[in-house]
């Protein structure tokens, strides 16, 4: 039995300490804003925030998250009161599936965290590797850009 | 829990009843019909198969057609709002159910708009004249006296009594038939009495601003997703593929899985598969689970030889799709002979993940959720493999995570169904990446010559184009029929090919044209990681990157301006406008041969090209940067013209423009499925790269040619084809390499680049 800090609240797991966390919230804790999309940590769809840094849940077995502060796309903001990289997803109309967003979210979120003004390139860079099939680049970076200058 | 989703039922009897709509996928469209009670639909001869109006006035519409991700709910929605008069937002759409919406073909050929957009156009301007003619009875006032306010009707003077459409007609069916062509699918078609506005008269269509509804809960994390529906009692469920594409399994081991919690191994004639209850638990079963596999032959040729393969195989069918003129006297008097072979490899859909499929099997019955395209197919699918009627079929459709044609979501559905129907209970499948980029279906491969024969003075005076590759439909392009699923070929069906390539479209008005297509058998002819079906402008790219290339060779070999040669041979008013506008807007400054732009390490270059879809024209030019040391080939920026008739929805328009350019771009430069003799080998993003947010262009510049008094075309698709062209011709002029093969890889570049 694991316990875990998501978004601010305990939840309990009975898995094996090897079970990848992305099975864990998704499919035993019903946290589905993660995804599944590679599973061999390239495509960054399963992306969480593990004490603030992106960290790719296919590939971390749930016994080494203990006592760590995880945020996955539900903890960082709500309709209510959302996070500045969610509002400038939404100004800007990005997704089309949506499936691969939560990796450009959280990645974008983290990179902000560190580093509120980056240049176009800088936000490149920040978000090279991360996977997106329907070809949303141009409106992931107006919006990057447009949560960094909010 | 009240479960009730069968309009069947309802068909008929008529007024009020209540859909109680809980199912997964269900909650957020629910929640768009409102309290909308009854449907009486179904029936493609009436109104309120397309259009209903809730009790407080809201509308909706009703389509069988889904929206894949590129806001086509909001291009319909706008045309419902637009003949209704109503604000947008008081319009919601409800998309793809089997229960709830009449065959419309699903998302299929850049139709959404261009086909079933007319029908709701059609339909609501319909809805309009029976809404005022219900109100002249009421208020006592001429039809024609009357006017609409945001659904609320009244005099044209503006004083007097007002009704409302929720007054009128509010949670109960029109009774109003329309004209049915008495097709279904994308060619069902219907028209009113009425006839849509003038678009002299549009308060709606063409402007930016309607935002999509999908984004927000995409955003949160609380988007009804395909991969996200759950049932109580559902399991996981996976599906073993062969090491060598072919073999059969002949022996499996239960024992090596005995361990896992709950695991159960399906094995039905050559499938086979497991299910868990935990997803993880069937993930490490799949992969332990031991099977003895039958000594299969290596299906494949190995990948170099690929192209040659083509080149020998048996046609199974040649289609001259084009014969005008005496193209061989053409030849036989030309001053001058022009020719080029252009190669195209396999492509995976390689969507974001591997597909989802859910099937309840139980009772007799069947329900299915499915991100694919065509939820009426995976209904006929799953009627003829499990011999049921269509009656006893609900299929739902919701998000996957990307589709782009066929891709694997087909096979999937029709996976989960086999295991739901084995075990008994609801089984969900979604497989590993593997499953999603190394079997999912294939866009063929191919080889296309075009010939030019140039008489003294440099004239184009006859035109000979071939293609030659894998059919784009090994399968046909939906899970309409068990032999089109994978699941389908191991239980018995036997595949049916249809024998299809394609040539270009008749754009160039040279005196002599021949146009043909051979089709080449399918390399294993059951349950292959090389079948090939549509994907995104099937054929389209391949067969134009070979034919604009040629175009700027005859340029070169005419010594002309690859923009002033095309002109010289178009004659379509639309056709020049789009060329005309693109090249304004990119600056092209008219040249011959490669200019080799140079600075330090970079060279740069334009390539121009030009295409129709349908009735839809693009014509583009791509900017590359080309890096001589690594060879590296960046398409920096795009110049764009886009004609698709009627705009609908701008600001939604430019960025399905922009994601299909992003995407095509990804195909020309980088894509290209790799297989040994045994199997495909590109299995994940490793192996099967696509392009880098890096290596997206700075900027892509779109012109929209609007034509209001036109019907709205199709925009999903067209922009794929001139792409791969543009980029080879931009390649060209600032390097003076021409590359035949696709993808434009830097290894390529380097041994072509001397």
């Amino acid at each position: 039995m694991y316990s875990l800090d998501i978004n601010g609240k305990s939840y309990q797991a009975d898995v094996s300490s090897n079970t990848p966390l992305l099975w864990v919230l998704r499919d035993i804790l019903f946290l589905t804003g993660t995804k599944y999309g590679c599973g061999i940590s390239v495509c960054w769809a399963c992306t969480v925030l593990i004490n603030g840094e992106p960290a790719r849940s296919c590939v971390t077995p749930v016994g080494t998250v203990g006592g760590k502060k995880i945020t996955t796309l539900a903890g960082i903001g709500s309709p209510a009161k959302p996070h500045k990289v969610q509002t400038a997803f939404i100004e800007e109309q990005v997704p089309q599936c949506g499936y691969c967003l939560n990796g450009w979210v959280m990645t974008s979120v983290a990179l902000l965290d560190k580093n509120p003004r980056p240049s176009d390139a800088q936000i490149r860079d920040a978000l090279a590797g991360l996977k997106c099939r329907c070809g949303t680049h141009m409106s992931i970076l107006r919006a990057v850009k447009r949560a960094a200058q909010a | 829990m009240t479960i009730n989703m069968n309009r069947r039922e309802f068909l008929g009897s008529g007024g009020a009843l209540t859909v109680a709509v809980l199912l997964p996928g269900l909650t957020q469209q629910a929640y768009a019909a409102g309290t909308q009670t009854s449907r009486l639909g179904l029936k493609p001869d009436q109104l309120s198969s397309y259009i209903s109006v809730n009790q407080d006035g809201s509308v909706v519409g009703w389509v069988g057609k889904v929206d894949m991700g590129q806001g086509t709910e909001i291009g319909w929605i706008m045309m419902i709002a637009e003949e209704l008069d109503l604000t947008p937002d008081r319009v919601s759409m409800v998309q793809g159910h089997t229960e709830q919406t009449v065959d419309q073909g699903g998302a299929s050929g850049s139709t959404g708009i261009w086909f079933a957009g007319t029908a709701l156009r059609n339909a609501a301007a319909e809805a309009r004249r029976a809404l005022l003619e219900m109100a002249a009875l009421k208020l006592g006032v001429a039809a024609d006296q009357l006017s609409v306010d945001n659904g609320v009707i009244g005099g044209r003077s503006g004083s007097g009594t007002r009704v409302s459409y929720g007054e009128l007609i509010g949670g109960r069916h029109f009774d109003v038939q329309l004209e049915w062509n008495k097709h279904y699918g994308n060619a069902l078609e219907v028209k009113g009495q009425a006839k849509p506005k003038s678009p002299a008269d549009y308060k709606i269509i063409g402007k930016p601003g309607t935002r999509r509804r999908d984004i927000a809960p995409k955003l949160f994390g609380t988007a009804e997703s395909m991969v996200d529906v759950k049932l109580p009692g559902m399991l996981h469920g996976r599906v073993l593929r062969p090491p060598v594409a072919g073999a059969v399994p002949l022996k499996v081991d239960e024992a090596s899985v005995a361990d896992i919690a709950g695991v159960k191994v399906v094995w039905q004639k050559d499938f086979i598969g497991l299910v868990a209850p935990r997803e993880w638990d069937a993930v490490r079963a799949a992969r332990r689970l031991k099977i003895t596999w039958s000594a299969a032959k290596p299906p494949f040729p190995e990948q170099k030889d690929l192209y040659q393969h083509i080149r020998d195989a048996k046609s199974m069918k040649r289609d001259e799709d084009v014969k005008v003129g005496d193209i061989d006297a053409a030849f036989a008097g030309a001053a001058r002979i022009v020719e080029a072979t252009y190669e195209w490899p396999f492509h995976s859909h390689a969507s974001m993940a591997p597909a989802c499929g859910v099937a309840d099997m139980r009772d007799g019955e069947a329900t299915l959720w499915t991100g694919g395209q065509k939820p009426h197919h995976c209904r006929e699918g799953i009627a003829k493999m499990f011999n049921l009627s269509e009656e006893k079929i609900k299929v739902f459709s919701m998000v996957g995570p990307g589709s782009y044609g066929r891709n694997d979501s087909g096979d999937t559905t029709m996976d989960a169904a086999v295991l739901s129907k084995a075990v008994g209970k609801p089984v969900r499948v979604q497989g590993m990446r593997v499953d999603g980029t190394g079997w999912d279906p294939k866009s063929p491969a191919s080889v296309h010559t075009s010939r030019a024969a140039i008489d003294q003075d440099g004239k184009v005076i006859g035109w000979h184009f071939e293609s030659k590759g894998f059919s784009r439909r090994d399968f046909f392009r939906d899970e309409g029929s068990p032999e089109r699923t994978l699941a389908g070929q191991l239980m018995g069906w036997p595949l049916k090919p249809v024998w299809l390539l394609g040539v270009p479209g008749e754009s160039y008005s040279f005196a002599a044209r021949r146009k043909t297509s051979d089709t080449i058998a399918p390399l294993l002819d059951r349950a292959s990681p090389l079948r090939t079906s549509h994907f995104r402008d099937p054929g389209g790219p391949q067969i134009h990157f070979a034919s604009e290339s040629f175009m700027d060779e005859l340029a070169l070999a005419t010594n002309s301006d690859a923009v002033e040669f095309r002109l010289r041979y178009l004659s379509n008013p639309r056709d020049l406008a789009a060329v005309k506008a693109v090249a304004a807007k990119a600056g092209w400054q008219p040249h011959v041969g490669a200019r080799k732009k140079q600075q330090g390490d970079v060279y740069s270059g334009q390539g121009f090209s030009y295409a129709v879809r349908g009735a839809t024209r693009v014509a583009v030019v791509a900017e590359v940067e080309i890096n001589r040391k690594t060879h590296r080939i960046w398409v920096k920026r795009y110049f764009v013209a886009h004609d698709c008739g009627q705009v609908i929805a701008p600001d939604l328009l430019r960025q399905t423009l922009e994601a299909q350019i992003v995407q095509t771009t990804s195909r020309a430069v980088y894509e290209e499925v790799k297989f040994d003799r045994s199997n495909v080998t590109s299995v994940d993003w490793q192996g099967y790269p696509i392009l880098d947010i890096q290596d997206a262009p700075e900027a892509i510049d779109i012109t929209l040619i609007d034509h209001p008094e036109l019907p709205p075309a199709g925009a999903g698709e067209a922009a794929c084809r001139p792409l791969p062209a543009a980029i080879a011709n931009a390649i060209f002029d600032a390097t003076g390499v021409r590359l035949r093969q696709a993808p434009f890889t830097p290894e390529r570049l380097k041994a072509a680049w001397v």
